[in-house]
């Protein structure tokens, strides 16, 4: 048997797109083809793992820090959970907004996981669910230093996700120089808007990429989500538990790897005009009151 | 004042040449950028040659520190009767713990504190925020220190990167523990060089000490406060007791020895006498506005300079303390003259180059000239525009004057100049010994001091003559 190849996954996108809930079906798709899978969630809400262990709130890496009082007292099994298709969860934790770097517990938490062996030979992939806004150098962790080498964009049709995925493709430019990171892709998980596919597609292609699948919106996923469940487990015969596999068969057959070409500002909305989703701004209103 | 006797073999031209030489060694961008803090000098310019306070050029070797040394090391450090705490990694606070020598009195732990109070921040303070830390550190250190005067929070940089609110804790703090609590935000990364801190530390105390305090004695027409001394190898009681000799009364010292209920007392003084003007000239300036009280940069370094200051000093008061003066000086002259008599043989003609911090370099020309020595070089790590206006008169035309001096540059105008001593930093020190140059540690007094005052002039003199005449210096031979 050849040696298997370890694949590290980033999952980026703009905040509330669903990237925890698209991240965890897809890693439930992955296992169900029988792959190896380790979920490392960077976002100090921890809510990365929780359809894999039906848990409420795991224990974090960084809670456990702090309540230990150093990374080095830290063991791995006191972090590292197994859950629903022998899946290994990690979430990297770290403090409620506006005190301390959240940041820096990703990065903490991601050394403390490599030096402690977590990423061991017989895992297949390793998925990071990262914050929606990658406000500084500790969220992007995941893509610097070759950890992540594929990373998939979560978007929908609607304009600000797809202003996130443009600058997330800018982030991903400036680390593809110095590393092997590289744009696997942009996942469009629907939100009914018009012409949706068409636009995420075209937006792929602008960017030098592909929309690897088009995730239909469908209540079924919250219903899973209820029991803390994703629907590959919760309801495996459900048409959307099948485009979740398809995903995952997707990501897994997937070789088209580049280095994005983002869109300048104007070209963005250029293209968001000819979808109908803006439109053309009239320059001689700007700045004038009502009452003017 | 009569403008300098020009120096043999110093030159304006000269001068110019040897700085387009030390330029020309490096790449045209950072040449563009040094040129302007290069310069030789005009005594009679009313604007001295060098640009000054900029940030430092990449990839050339400075000597400065950074604003969290200039706010613990200088401004707070030295205030004995309050618990300094050093927020954030150990490192900062180990490395800025006494090495300045400023020296104080009192039993340590009791009523002194020169020890290092740091919150040693982890990974999880980085993470969570060092707040509930430094609140529980405060409590403590209250607790087994119960009777320091106040306590003060000085900023590393990760405290500033995380925003941590060290100003909410400092308030809490003084409410719950009943003492004064000082927040000093200093994060290093501020400003180009530890004279931020020294603003920083000014305007914590503008906020929070100046005006909360009352001496105990009555106010009298003599009170005066000693500003910008930091007793540095015991420099204050070298001078303090010759203002008292004229018949002033040293109300609070700023901040060597200090005490910090003096210092909050210090507006109700009749006159600021600030020696340090860099560090503390904000304050003196405040002072100034808020309370009318005037104040006068002097010069304790050297017994012309003494001189000078006290007629100075005593030109703000009345006939008693200018006859004090005057006696004073009559008293000390012979004794002085002891001093220069031994000294002045075996160093006169001697030439020096200075490198130091904000102040000395101008204000211990005096001292140098006073044995003979004159001054070839001058130049300050962090000092501003107003500082090199006021070294112009007091050198040469045509020395050398360098701002923020490079490594590269000082040891290049060293090997050109050849000056008997070279006047600077523990960092510069060893280079020019194994140069074969005398050299004396102008930061903390190389071991010594003081060097303020007519006790400290012996001193001075004692060790600029060992330096300088050390027979050590024929037995080496430098390889290079």
């Amino acid at each position: 048997m050849a040696e298997k190849k370890l694949r590290q996954i980033a999952i980026y996108g703009k905040g509330g797109i669903g990237k925890s809930t698209t991240t965890q079906n897809t890693v439930a798709g992955l296992a169900s083809l029988g792959k190896r899978v380790l979920i490392i969630g960077c976002d100090p809400k921890a809510d990365s793992t929780r359809l894999i262990l039906h848990a409420k709130a795991q224990d974090t890496v960084m809670d456990k820090v702090r309540e230990l009082g150093t990374v080095e007292d830290l063991e791995l099994e006191d972090v590292c959970k197994r859950g629903y298709g022998d899946v290994m969860c990690v979430e990297s934790g770290g403090p409620e907004p506006g005190v301390g770097c959240a940041g820096r517990g990703v990065i903490t938490a991601i050394n403390f996981l490599e030096e402690e062996g977590a990423y061991t030979p017989d895992l297949d992939y390793v998925f990071y669910d990262v914050l929606g806004d990658v406000v500084c150098g500790g969220f992007a962790m995941p893509i610097r230093e070759n950890k992540a080498q594929e990373i998939y964009i979560v978007v929908s049709g609607e304009m600000m996700a797809m202003y996130a995925a443009n600058n997330i493709c800018k982030g991903i430019v400036k680390y593809a120089a110095s590393g092997s990171v590289r744009l696997a892709g942009l996942i469009c998980n629907s939100r009914n808007t018009d012409r949706e596919a068409d636009l995420i597609e075209a937006l792929a292609a602008r960017l030098g990429t592909q929309m690897i699948h088009f995730v239909p919106r469908d209540n079924q996923v919250q219903r899973a989500e209820l029991r803390r469940m994703t629907v590959i487990e919760y309801s495996p015969d459900h048409k959307q538990a099948g485009e979740y596999r398809q995903l995952a068969q997707k990501i897994s057959d997937n070789e088209m790897f580049v280095v994005p070409t983002p869109l300048e500002m104007e070209d963005l909305e250029d293209l968001l005009m000819e979808f109908g989703i803006m439109e053309a701004e009239d320059e001689s209103i700007v700045g004038v009151a009502e009452s003017a | 004042m009569a403008e300098r006797k020009p120096i043999k073999g110093i030159t304006t031209e000269k001068t110019e040449k040897l700085i387009a030489e030390t330029l020309a060694a490096m790449p045209e961008k950072a040449a563009k950028k040094r040129a302007p803090h290069l310069g030789a000098n005009e005594p009679t310019s009313s604007t001295c040659a060098v640009k000054s306070n900029k940030k430092v050029v990449p990839g050339v070797m400075s000597q400065r520190g950074c604003a969290y040394a200039g706010a613990k090391g200088v401004v707070w450090g030295p205030i004995r009767d309050m618990i300094h705490v050093s927020h954030g990694p150990v490192g900062c606070g180990v490395y800025s713990w006494g090495t300045r020598r400023n020296l104080m009195q009192g039993i340590p732990g009791v009523t002194s504190f020169p020890m290092d109070f740091t919150s040693d921040f982890q990974e999880r303070d980085i993470v969570y925020g060092g707040d509930l830390k430094l609140e529980k550190l405060l409590k403590e250190a209250d607790e087994l220190f119960p009777l320091n005067k106040g306590m003060s929070i000085l900023s590393e940089c990760p405290v500033g990167l995380i925003g941590d609110d060290i100003n909410a804790v400092a308030k809490k703090m003084e409410n719950e523990l009943d003492k004064l609590v000082v927040p000093c935000n200093c994060e290093g990364f501020r400003g180009v060089s530890q004279s931020l801190g020294h603003h920083i530390s000014n305007d914590s105390i503008r906020d929070h000490i100046i005006g909360k305090f009352k001496f105990k004695e009555e106010a009298g027409p003599y009170d005066v406060a000693l500003i910008g001394d930091y007793n540095i190898g015991g420099d204050v009681w070298a001078a303090k007791p010759i203002l008292e000799e004229i018949g002033l009364n040293v109300k609070s010292v700023w901040t060597g020895d200090g005490e910090v209920e003096k210092i909050g007392a210090t507006h109700s003084v009749k006159l600021n006498l600030i020696h340090c003007y860099r560090s503390m000239n904000y304050m003196c300036k405040v002072m100034e506005e808020k309370w009318n009280i005037p104040w006068l940069e002097y010069n304790f370094f050297g017994p012309t300079k003494i001189e000078e200051s006290l007629r100075a000093i005593g030109e703000l008061f009345d006939d008693k303390i200018r006859k004090n003066v005057e006696k004073v000086i009559k008293k000390y002259k012979p004794v002085m003259k002891e001093v220069t008599d031994e000294y002045k043989p075996r160093l006169e003609g001697k030439t020096a180059m200075l490198f130091v911090g904000g102040l000395r370099p101008r204000h211990t020309i005096g001292a140098y000239e006073d044995l003979g020595i004159q001054i070839t070089g001058a130049g300050y790590e962090f000092a501003h525009q107003d500082d090199y206006d006021r070294t112009a008169p007091e050198m040469a035309k045509g020395t050398l004057i360098y701002d923020d001096v490079s490594e590269f540059e000082l040891e290049k105008f060293v090997e050109e100049l050849k000056p008997d001593l070279v006047g600077s930093g523990i960092k510069e020190k060893y280079v020019f010994q194994k140069a074969g140059i005398p050299f004396r540690q102008m930061h903390s007094w190389d071991y010594s001091g003081p060097y303020h005052g007519y006790e400290g002039f012996k001193i001075f003199a004692r060790d600029i003559d060992m330096a300088i005449n050390s027979p050590t210096w024929d037995l080496v031979k430098s390889p290079f």
